[in-house]
């Protein structure tokens, strides 16, 4: 593994391999001090072409457990803004010495079209609509611990609600989740589905109180309130009174049921309840979970002889 | 050096006309063809074994960029590009800067065609001014400048009422109006086919609804107004299927489909390479399948090669920023028989004698080769094997989809007007 563009470039081992490194990556970060030297030497560009803050302090903080330098690059602070082109910005970090770009971008595809122009390798952290690789390898880091099983989604059914068409998220976590065994059904408005499902191996519903009482999973997408418009929906209190988890859904949640949010939280659109007030949610170990996830996957991709020198610092 | 008096052979190809295919040689004389026989004898002879000769191609859909975006091409590197693929006639889009919506830029297109001289450049004129689909254009004073062929390609008119005012001052002028077809409300922000590779890739979609919703309307239009309407790069089959009973109809229209749209499918843009970015989309092997049906029972009229060059920096952009279009012009004959197999005579009809007619330059354009007939004639196989490098192009842009890819039949010699422009597959000026 050279790069992570988009999940589809792993294969299910390589997937479960890296669940299996990030139980070593939590183990790290369990401790008093929480650090390693296993990328020390090693450069580590936070390249932002769009803003997210916890996506990039994730990445950083992990970056820097693992004893990397992190040089940050945000597009509203940098010559993005005098009309530098994308290829020229990424041949110009690389001239400065980077082991791996981890890359933003509103566009579709743009972590595709940077690794023409470099030797370093390229982590995905969310193109446009298309993929947000470690979105999805830790959600299913998060579902697989929580349900005690190690290598597989087997037997369990995940909703995913809200706007698929939109979501790097959804397209991620849909292709990790049902390759990992898991059934999934997205919970969606037509106008926020993609035209085609072709291929995707998912069943669809157009209310969550069709499936809210079934699911082993209740994956909440953010709603960003910019799509609300008359195209899309005819009324956020519409979409709200349909696909929002509200108290009364959420009361309806087998008891074993997780609860799954990629945030940032869009309380009173698509949660309506306070999910601190769920006993299934698991959203604040999903961000704990997103830093040894990340950890694994800058380990897999610059780490070289991989448990030599973790365990070198598991001893440092 | 070759001079505009000498004789000009054509040894040993067969000769492709409406009527007729035959082996003969061919002379040229004074930018005229002399005579049509066995052994003829000339200063120049152009050895042709093997190959086809017929009336010179006509692209009745090329952007030439010039006046405005001389980075991507130019009137004369165009020119160059159109010869090499056998075009002695190209219709040059009115998409420009300024827009060719008055008569002077309608003027310096056409004379900066002929100044160059290496095939004939006829400008087309916009359907309205600016292209912004409100406000007719001078029809009037453009067809007296010989505008013939109106356009307001890269978007269409959206307006229904526009379009059929166009359409009447098109009857009344005996002028062809060319349509764009695409609703924009549908294609906003539109990377790609709107199918299910789109849905994977997470990019905006350009659904085929789009294109044939406008060409069901101006089938309407056309119905409404008796007037011709010529339907451009059609990329689906539900837009075959409408053309298709529009001409059962008996009603007068045309329809081109461009190489490209032919042989290229929307699984191309999974790598998310902006070179197979255009307008329309490349679609699916069904839409691809009905293209071909309709280029066999002649429910498309003409082949039209939509050739768009784009600088280089502007194609290393992401994709839903990178502007949509390819080169096509020195491809087209070799993409279009490497994708379907044609009979000479349907291939020289596709791209010559056809467009010709649409263009309203059939008097001295796709004529046969017969004796007393201009000297605008290609020369063609459909054997040659060769492959495609964008850096042996003459345009001065790169974009085109084809590089490295391996295609069959090619233009050996072009003759302009009398005069040898491409030899054994080189431009000679």
């Amino acid at each position: 593994m050279k790069h992570l563009l988009s999940t589809r470039d792993l294969s299910t081992e390589e997937i479960v391999s890296i669940l299996a490194m990030t139980d070593h990556m939590a183990e790290i970060n369990s401790r008093a001090v929480p650090k390693v030297p296993a990328l020390r030497g090693r450069t580590v560009a936070s390249v932002f072409f769009e803003d997210s803050t916890r996506t990039r302090l994730s990445f950083e903080t992990a970056a820097t457990r693992l004893s990397s330098e992190v040089m940050t690059f945000t597009a509203s602070s940098s010559s993005v803004n005098k009309g530098e082109s994308l290829r020229d910005t990424i041949e110009t970090l690389s001239a400065m010495g980077v082991d791996a770009f981890v890359v933003r971008h509103k566009s579709s595809g743009a972590p595709q079209q940077i690794r023409q122009w470099t030797d370093a390798a390229v982590i995905n952290a969310g193109d446009g609509w298309h993929q947000h690789p470690t979105q999805a390898l830790l959600d299913a880091y998060t579902i697989t611990r929580n349900f005690n099983e190690l290598n597989s989604m087997n037997g369990r059914t995940v909703a995913i609600v809200g706007d698929i068409k939109h979501s790097r998220v959804a397209r991620s976590d849909i292709d990790v989740f049902t390759r990992l065994g898991a059934k999934v059904v997205l919970v969606a408005p037509a106008a926020f589905l993609p035209s085609s499902l072709d291929g995707w191996g998912v069943s669809t519903a157009d209310s969550l109180d069709d499936v809210i009482g079934v699911v082993d999973v209740v994956y909440m997408l953010r709603i960003q309130r910019e799509r609300m418009d008359a195209a899309q929906m005819p009324s956020l209190r519409e979409y709200s009174s349909l696909f929002a988890l509200t108290p009364e859904r959420a009361a309806r949640m087998q008891i074993h049921a997780l609860l799954l949010h990629p945030g940032p939280i869009n309380r009173g659109v698509e949660m309506i309840v306070d999910p601190s007030l769920v006993p299934g949610s698991r959203i604040l170990q999903q961000v704990t979970n997103g830093i040894s996830v990340r950890m694994a996957v800058l380990f897999s991709l610059l780490g070289g002889d991989a448990t030599t020198t973790l365990q070198n610092g598991a001893e440092a | 050096m070759i001079t505009s008096g000498m004789s000009i052979v054509i040894r040993g190809a067969t000769v492709v006309n409406p009527d007729a295919m035959f082996v003969a040689d061919v002379r040229i004389v004074k930018g005229v063809i002399e005579a049509v026989g066995d052994a003829l004898t000339g200063d120049i002879v152009l050895d042709a074994a093997g190959c086809y000769v017929s009336s010179g191609f006509v692209d009745l859909h090329t952007h030439l960029r010039e006046p405005g975006k001389e980075e991507a091409e130019t009137i004369e590197s165009g020119s160059r590009a159109a010869v090499l693929g056998g075009f002695t006639a190209v219709v040059a889009m009115p998409n420009t800067d300024p827009a060719q919506d008055n008569v002077a830029t309608v003027q310096f297109v056409r004379e900066r065609g002929r100044v160059v001289g290496l095939c004939e450049v006829i400008p087309s004129g916009c359907i309205t001014i600016g292209r912004l689909g409100t406000q007719l254009v001078p029809f009037e004073q453009l067809a007296e400048q010989g505008v013939t062929l109106f356009t307001d390609d890269g978007t269409g008119v959206q307006d229904a009422l526009v379009m059929q005012r166009a359409l009447m001052v098109a009857k009344r002028l005996n002028l062809t109006i060319s349509q764009h077809c695409e609703v924009a409300s549908m294609t906003v922000g539109a990377v790609m086919h709107d199918g299910a590779c789109c849905s994977t890739m997470g990019v905006p979609g350009w659904p085929s609804a789009a294109e044939e919703e406008m060409v069901r309307r101006d089938i309407q239009l056309v119905r409404m107004t008796g007037a011709r309407e010529h339907f451009m790069h059609l990329s689906t089959k539900g837009s075959v299927e409408l053309i298709r009973a529009a001409k059962a109809e008996g009603l007068p229209v045309t329809a081109e489909v461009t190489p490209h749209h032919i042989s290229l499918t929307d699984e191309l843009l999974t790598g998310f390479d902006p070179i197979f970015k255009v307008n329309p989309p490349l679609r699916t092997m069904a839409d691809i399948t009905a293209l071909h049906e309709g280029l066999v029972d002649g429910t498309i009229d003409a082949i039209a090669t939509d050739h768009a060059p784009h600088a280089g920096h502007t194609k290393e952009q992401t994709l839903d920023t990178a502007p949509p279009g390819m080169l096509g012009l020195e491809t087209a004959l070799g993409v279009v028989n490497t994708a379907i197999a044609l009979a000479p005579q349907k291939i020289a009809a596709l791209m010559s004698w056809n467009p010709a007619v649409i263009a309203n330059i059939s008097d001295h354009q796709g004529r046969p080769i017969a004796v007393g007939e201009p000297a605008h004639i290609a020369i063609w196989d459909t054997t040659t094997v060769w492959s495609v490098s964008r850096d042996e192009l003459a345009s001065r842009s790169t974009n085109t989809p084809y590089h490295g890819m391996e295609l069959r039949g090619r233009v050996r010699h072009t003759i302009y007007n009398g005069q040898l422009v491409v030899q054994e597959g080189k431009a000679l000026a």
